[in-house]
């Protein structure tokens, strides 16, 4: 009966060429197609961002291929082996930032990285995979909703990595660190009076929390609420990529005529606020084609995540997914003016190769998951 | 709720994740609505606003360069000044035919033919409406070429900008350094902010180590711009905006444009006269001077030679010459005053007869028979004095002042290595010296523990009693660097007090003027077990010059104030047992180096001074001569 519907499965879908490459690689041809188109989009734009400069975008070009190799490195790597490394990744993740926790004290912060040539690589890098992938591993044979005491260990599990980040300091990735491992919480099901037990005391804390803030992280809250009571100071950069994307309209200016970031008026244009770039010179469409081309690759991880076969699968895909689009509307909001400024980079756009060799990586393993799922009988 | 009761339900599980899945699908939703509302507010309901509000954005931010500091000598010579310069710049966007332009102005000699390709990838690189600098010094005639034919070249123009010059070019090239252009390492330790709008950094000496105080704090000013980015008209900068005392404008530098704070001047110890005198006595040698006031660690002349010439480098260097300065065989980039370790050879004696004696292997008046070698106890090994047929019966003085070989042999044999070490490490030797510039070298003192990480092999790792034999006369595995040498004479000239030595002894504040000095920094006192034996070192040391067959009597005949000395002549390349030592069939570069410490006036020291010259041959002949040149200067106006 099985092998019949299998036979069934294989003459129904003949496969061309290309497809067959596909297959072999285990790559996924909707999300690598999505993921190719919004790359060389972000290409495009950080010609007119970087000033016309050919060699920087060349540079971020070879960051893509080596981000994409990544990917294709990892798309070959089958689930249950990845579920088998879990631990292990995690606990070298754990290594290797007290390394760097240590190191960084004589080496003035220097050794943070690794010099790969293109790309320089942050140990926190790691974490960004390894803690959701640890989740996903303990969680694996568990009975869900996981109950009390798993949670508690899952939760020191995402904190003691973050806490070390954010020491670095590196608020923005222990911050996303913390997303992706709760994220896996959250969708394995974690119970809703938990829930709400965790908002009330964030809101509960947060008076305390004003109280040992510093000094510049008041500012920061405050500049949010208000941008225009300092508007050449902390205030400048929400202000100006506010005009950046309002003067752009519905069709924008045009390629390479965004006023606002050639004359230098919008800080870290090819980077954080690349968004309002695209806002600038392409206006309210290329902002909204670009915003769909992100909800294409996020549904198509999300659809991953459901049609995943195991509950490490499942939990996997759907943080891996859940997180990207976590990047997305952080930095479109905060570009905007609807959240503070934080120093997330706009996902696979912003020039700069950090977080895109694993961001890819993560897609690398979306696409494992799903080219290995075996044909059940229903 | 207590672990371990329930059991997987794969398909209750499956329905979980679904509904969570649907929820998030929900939010995302959500919030790409909420972001899609605000855009079209932004875009569409107030993009009118926001238009106008860009079409007035009209006024940039640029950045103003501070003024380096200057850096003058102890008596207020200026050592690297800022000049005007003329320099020829581009900017890329204003000319139509790159290549072409270039190919014409290094017709015109007005830039280095070699250097357009690299011009056009820097060209590459920037911003278009940026000035990329052609030629960064540009003399009268060249301006006077250009400025005729200026309506030839659009784009093109000469612009006045600060250069740093130093006056004493290859004079003080190693301990001053000299900057060169910014380059990705240098902004890797820089604050970038601060160095916006700044070309060139101190790249070695001086004006590496304190770039912070010399670079100063950069300013903004507000640039009226087309709608091309071209400037059109500089803001003033109010004086309400003028930085605050410790450099750091109130407020943000955005708000009104905030003048640059000039970097400062600093002020070294370094005597320029004694610098010139001691490049022009080693002229035509390879080697280093270091001169140091013993009663504060402050370097009074440091040079190594063959130098270079610093302004070179703050010019603009072609790769080519560049090139050619690293390919060059006597190595003139290299500081060997810092970096260069020599053999110490006799230099160390002094050191090492007080260690004889604080250790009480030796009294002062003791003799020892020097038949011309030394033999260790069941061994047919013989190590050798320089005088082959010995020095006979010599007490310390005698073995000091005729710089007896078998005097030390003997005695570092009975002292043994690890005391030896322990001495040397105390007084100086074997350990950076803790000067304010970048690149010292440690030296070595040898010890049984060097050893066993030093070599792989087991066999080798052990400490041999001969090894001890001849580090007792600097030779072995010992070496030092000129400073060190100078350090250590220093200490015994100071009787123990051990001055860290340094360059700079003050900076100026940059906004009144006033000398700040900087504190010495006293690295403890070296005490011995009778005070008296300072004094007899220095009398061995006296008797060098001074005395009947003191070493170097010939070449300080005559001083009008008292040296104690010592010379030095080390080894490079080793003899055969039974061969001779001739200066004229063996090859330049292994002849001996030849060294020479000293410190003077004996009873009261003011200077210590340590030469090194490579391949001399004899520290008495060539070494000791030069340090005399350098001392007489220092003494001339003197009476006393």
């Amino acid at each position: 009966m099985i092998f019949e519907q299998t036979q069934a499965f294989e003459t129904r879908r003949p496969l061309s060429l290309p497809g067959q490459l596909m297959r072999t690689l285990h790559l996924d041809p909707p999300l690598l197609l999505a993921l190719v188109t919004l790359c060389a989009i972000g290409l495009f734009v950080l010609y007119s961002a970087l000033g016309q400069n050919s060699d920087l975008v060349i540079g971020q070009g070879m960051r893509i291929g080596v981000a994409f190799a990544a990917m294709l490195i990892l798309a070959q790597v089958p689930p249950s082996t990845l579920r088998s490394w879990a631990p292990w990744l995690f606990l070298a993740g754990l290594g290797l930032l007290m390394a760097v926790l240590f190191f960084g004290a004589t080496g003035k912060g220097a050794q943070r990285w690794l010099d790969l040539r293109f790309i320089r690589f942050q140990p926190s890098e790691i974490m960004k995979l390894a803690v959701p992938m640890l989740a996903a591993w303990y969680l694996h044979d568990r009975a869900l909703p996981p109950a009390f005491h798993h949670v508690v260990l899952i939760l020191l599990a995402v904190f003691a990595p973050a806490a070390l980040i954010a020491v670095q300091p590196d608020l923005g990735t222990a911050v996303l660190v913390v997303c992706a491992g709760m994220l896996v919480l959250l969708l394995a099901g974690l119970r809703l009076r938990y829930m709400l037990a965790a908002v009330v005391l964030t809101i509960a804390a947060a008076p305390v929390m004003w109280h040992f803030m510093l000094d510049y992280q008041r500012r920061r809250v405050l500049t949010f609420l208000n941008p225009e009571n300092d508007p050449l100071g902390a205030g400048y950069n929400i202000i100006q990529s506010k005009i950046a994307i309002g003067s752009g309209g519905v069709f924008g200016k045009g390629w390479l005529n965004g006023t606002q970031a050639h004359l230098e008026f919008l800080p870290e244009r090819a980077t954080d606020f690349i968004f309002a770039v695209i806002g600038e010179e392409f206006g309210l469409l290329g902002l909204l084609a670009l915003l769909a081309l992100y909800l294409i690759i996020v549904g198509r991880g999300l659809y991953i995540a459901a049609n995943a076969q195991d509950t490490f699968s499942r939990l996997l895909a759907g943080s891996i997914s859940l997180t990207f689009f976590i990047y997305v509307i952080v930095n479109a909001g905060m570009v905007s003016g609807l959240l503070p400024v934080v120093g997330v980079p706009l996902p696979l756009v912003s020039f700069g190769g950090t977080s895109m060799v694993t961001l890819m990586g993560g897609f690398g393993i979306l696409m494992s998951i799903h080219t290995r799922r075996k044909l059940l009988p229903t | 709720m207590a672990p371990g009761i329930r059991f997987k339900d794969p398909w209750g599980e499956q329905r979980l994740f679904f509904g969570r899945l649907l929820a998030a699908i929900i939010i995302v939703l959500l919030l790409v609505g909420i972001l899609v509302a605000r855009l079209v507010h932004l875009q569409v309901i107030n993009h009118v606003h926001f238009a106008d509000l860009s079409q007035d954005n009209r006024i940039r931010i640029e950045p103003v360069p501070p003024t380096r500091g200057l850096i003058y000598d102890r008596n207020g010579i200026v050592l690297a000044e800022n000049l005007p310069a003329y320099r020829l710049e581009m900017i890329p966007e204003q000319v139509e035919d790159m290549p072409a332009t270039l190919q014409a102005l290094a017709q015109l000699n007005l830039i280095d033919a070699d250097e357009i390709d690299r011009t056009l990838a820097l060209a590459r690189r920037q911003r278009r409406f940026e000035p990329v600098t052609l030629n960064f010094r540009m003399d009268d005639e060249q301006v006077a070429t250009f400025a005729v034919r200026r309506q030839h070249f659009p784009g093109v123009d000469i612009r006045a900008r600060l250069r740093r010059h130093y006056p004493f070019a290859g004079a003080t090239a190693h301990t001053i350094g000299y900057v060169g252009g910014l380059s990705a390492q240098d902004l890797e330790r820089l604050d970038r902010a601060n160095y916006a709008g700044t070309a060139q950094v101190g790249k070695v000496g001086v004006e590496r180590a304190y770039e912070d105080l010399l670079h100063g704090r950069v300013g903004y000013r507000q640039v009226v711009v087309n709608a091309r980015g071209r400037a059109l008209q500089y803001l003033e900068v109010s004086d309400d905006a003028a930085p605050s005392a410790n450099g750091v404008a109130p407020g943000n530098p955005r708000r009104a444009g905030r003048a640059p704070v000039p970097g400062q001047d600093i002020v070294l110890g370094l005597d320029i006269r004694l610098q010139l005198a001691a490049q022009e006595a080693m002229q035509g040698w390879r080697g280093a001077v270091v001169a140091i006031d013993p009663n504060s660690g402050d370097i009074l002349a440091m040079i190594s030679t063959p130098a270079f010439d610093p302004n070179r480098f703050s010019e603009g260097l072609s790769r080519r010459d560049y090139q050619a300065l690293l390919n060059d065989p006597d190595n003139p980039l290299f500081d060997r005053a810092l970096r260069g370790t020599y053999p110490p050879g006799s230099t160390i004696k002094p050191q090492m007869a007080l260690a004889f004696l604080h250790h009480n292997i030796v009294r002062p008046g003791d003799r020892r028979f020097c038949p011309g070698h030394f033999r260790l106890p069941g061994s047919s090994h013989r190590f050798r004095d320089w005088r082959p047929q010995g020095h006979g019966n010599v007490d310390l003085i005698e073995a000091m002042a005729q710089s007896c070989d078998v005097y030390f042999y003997a005695n570092g044999n009975e002292l043994g290595i690890d005391r030896m070490h322990e001495f040397m490490t105390a007084i100086g030797l074997g350990q950076v010296t803790g000067v304010d510039i970048l690149g010292e070298r440690p030296g070595l003192v040898p010890s049984r523990e060097w050893k066993r990480g030093a070599f792989r092999r087991r066999e080798d790792q052990a400490w041999f009693p001969g090894e001890t034999v001849i580090a007792a006369i600097g030779q072995g595995y010992m070496n030092s660097t000129a400073l060190q040498l100078a350090h250590s004479t220093a200490i015994l000239a100071a009787r123990g007090a051990r001055m860290q030595p340094r360059l700079v002894v003050a900076s100026t504040d940059p906004l009144n003027g006033a000398l700040l000095e900087i504190e010495r920094t006293k690295i403890s006192r070296l005490e011995l077990r009778d005070e008296h034996h300072w004094d007899v070192i220095r009398d061995s040391m006296v008797a060098v010059t001074r005395g009947q067959r003191g070493t170097a009597r010939n070449s300080m005949q005559g001083t009008s104030y008292v040296v104690a000395g010592k010379t030095g002549t080390a080894q490079v390349f080793t003899i055969g047992q039974d061969e001779v030592y001739d200066e004229d069939v063996i090859d330049e570069r292994l002849r001996d180096h030849a060294l020479f410490v000293a410190f003077a006036p004996a009873d009261a020291p003011e200077i210590s001074i340590a030469v090194i010259v490579e391949n001399g041959s004899s520290g008495a002949r060539v070494a000791a001569p030069i340090a005399r040149r350098i001392m007489d200067r220092y003494f001339e106006d003197r009476e006393l």
